[in-house]
């Protein structure tokens, strides 16, 4: 079983429709430690993917146009760092998904990029309660499962187990980057929102790749 | 026209349009020669950083060859920024450098070294130093500081210095030699404009006020040069003394 430029198309889609159902939780969550817009920015930018991609005159042939198409559209229409930070992100995972057809050892080289773009765009490591802390357990979870023979959409599912766990972890920490790094220890005891919309990106992409299967 | 801008033009990345806009008209006063290019707001001119604008500042600011150095804002300025470059054509992306830089003053200290036509490394370099501007004095400049407040007379006076000398006309003056590597750039000029401000004296530096940091860095003093400080008031000795004997410690950057 392998994923391809119309399963990425339904994971972008599925991202779209998750991050505008979740846009009052992460405006919220987003408002506890930063400046509110992280909701509303993410249900624009992905609103505008769909948009282009309903305008297209034929469907993308590959998982890597599809992701690109995805890293121009956030960059140009999310304010805040989130459009830079996922921008590349999308931007390192479609120069990694060029074929036309992802195996596991593909999921995991998408993942790979998208965790190395988002470390060089925020630079930012593991504990300071940002992105990075949901996509390097999920990266590592994704690891695992291809280590162990799991079929692509077994290693999405894995990814997004650790996204959440990952997710969690943000709760009790201190920021030390991004806007909520301007409260300091009052930024623990709040979920990150970053973290957060990763989870949720993670769990559309195991719910597109599991309907592919 | 295009041909008459400085090889070094600068692009300024804010999350305000009018704040952009501000810095670019600040620091073009003191750069003319400088295309400085601003890239505020969003799209819709709202708060927020543009990714497409950035973009077109960019292409602007590199055409016909030159080099670009962005000064940013906030975080978000810096990441559209980068993002943008990453996107960009290898070979303009290979001519521009963001900065590590307070807004403002990074972007008139920029443009400043700009406008002497000097390379992208050093209006870079420029636009970096700026970010010591505001910060605390390092360990090395306090202890020259208080080693000269300490005595009671100027500091001993190194070659080419003289102490503050009373004029006819009732004003101090005194000459004093430039030590630090950098000259007068953005951070000296302010240490002096701070260290001053409490004095009751009226103080110049090669005849402009040295109660302003844009005047000072306009005279472009580099390393080696001798400045001429006057001083009117009934504290101009004592303000042209401890003058002296900064600018000859060379602000802790020696």
């Amino acid at each position: 079983m392998t994923l391809d430029a119309a399963w990425a198309v339904d994971w972008v889609r599925r991202s779209a429709a998750t991050v505008t159902e979740h846009r009052d939780e992460l405006v919220e969550l987003d408002r506890q430690i930063g400046d509110g817009d992280h909701g509303e920015n993410l249900t624009r930018g992905f609103r505008a993917v769909v948009t282009k991609l309903d305008g297209l005159d034929a469907p993308p042939a590959t998982v890597g146009e599809v992701l690109r198409l995805v890293a121009t559209t956030l960059m140009s229409t999310v304010g805040g760092a989130a459009g830079p930070l996922y921008g590349t992100a999308y931007l390192r995972a479609s120069k990694s998904g060029s074929a036309t057809e992802l195996g596991p050892d593909g999921v995991v080289a998408l993942l790979e990029a998208a965790l190395d773009g988002i470390v060089t765009r925020g630079k930012a490591g593991v504990g300071e309660k940002t992105m990075v802390d949901a996509w390097t357990p999920a990266v590592a979870a994704a690891v695992e499962a291809a280590d162990h023979g799991a079929p692509p959409s077994q290693v999405f599912a894995a990814a997004a187990r650790g996204a959440h766990e990952g997710a969690m972890s943000t709760v009790p920490l201190v920021a030390t980057k991004g806007r909520a790094s301007y409260l300091g220890e009052r930024s623990a005891g709040h979920l990150d929102p970053g973290a957060r919309s990763s989870e949720l990106i993670l769990i559309a992409a195991a719910e597109a790749a599991a309907d592919a299967d | 026209m295009g041909e008459q801008w400085a090889p070094v033009a600068l692009v300024l990345v804010s999350h305000s349009r009018a704040l952009a806009e501000g810095a670019a008209q600040v620091a073009g006063q003191m750069a003319p020669g400088v295309l400085i290019v601003p890239a505020g707001g969003t799209d819709d001119g709202g708060l927020g950083t543009s990714f497409d604008r950035v973009e077109a500042a960019l292409q602007d600011a590199t055409a016909a060859g030159r080099s670009a150095v962005v000064v940013a804002d906030l975080g978000s300025a810096v990441l559209t920024s980068e993002s943008v470059l990453e996107v960009a054509d290898p070979d303009v992306a290979a001519r521009v450098r963001v900065a590590d830089a307070p807004f403002v003053e990074g972007a008139v200290a920029a443009a400043v070294t700009a406008h002497g036509k000097a390379d992208l490394a050093t209006v870079l370099a420029s636009a970096q130093a700026a970010g010591a501007t505001f910060a605390v004095l390092p360990a090395s400049a306090r202890a020259a500081v208080g080693a000269v407040a300490g005595v009671a007379s100027p500091a001993p006076a190194p070659e080419a210095a003289t102490g503050p000398v009373a004029a006819d006309d009732g004003s101090v003056r005194a000459t004093a030699v430039l030590r630090n590597p950098l000259g007068l750039h953005a951070r000296p000029a302010a240490l002096i404009v701070r260290m001053l401000a409490p004095y009751d004296a009226k103080v110049q530096v090669d005849g402009v006020n040295a109660a302003s940091v844009l005047d000072l860095m306009k005279l472009g003093a580099v390393k080696g040069d001798v400045l001429t400080i006057t001083a009117q008031g009934p504290q101009a000795s004592e303000a042209v003394g401890r003058l002296v004997a900064d600018v000859e410690a060379g602000f802790g950057e020696v």
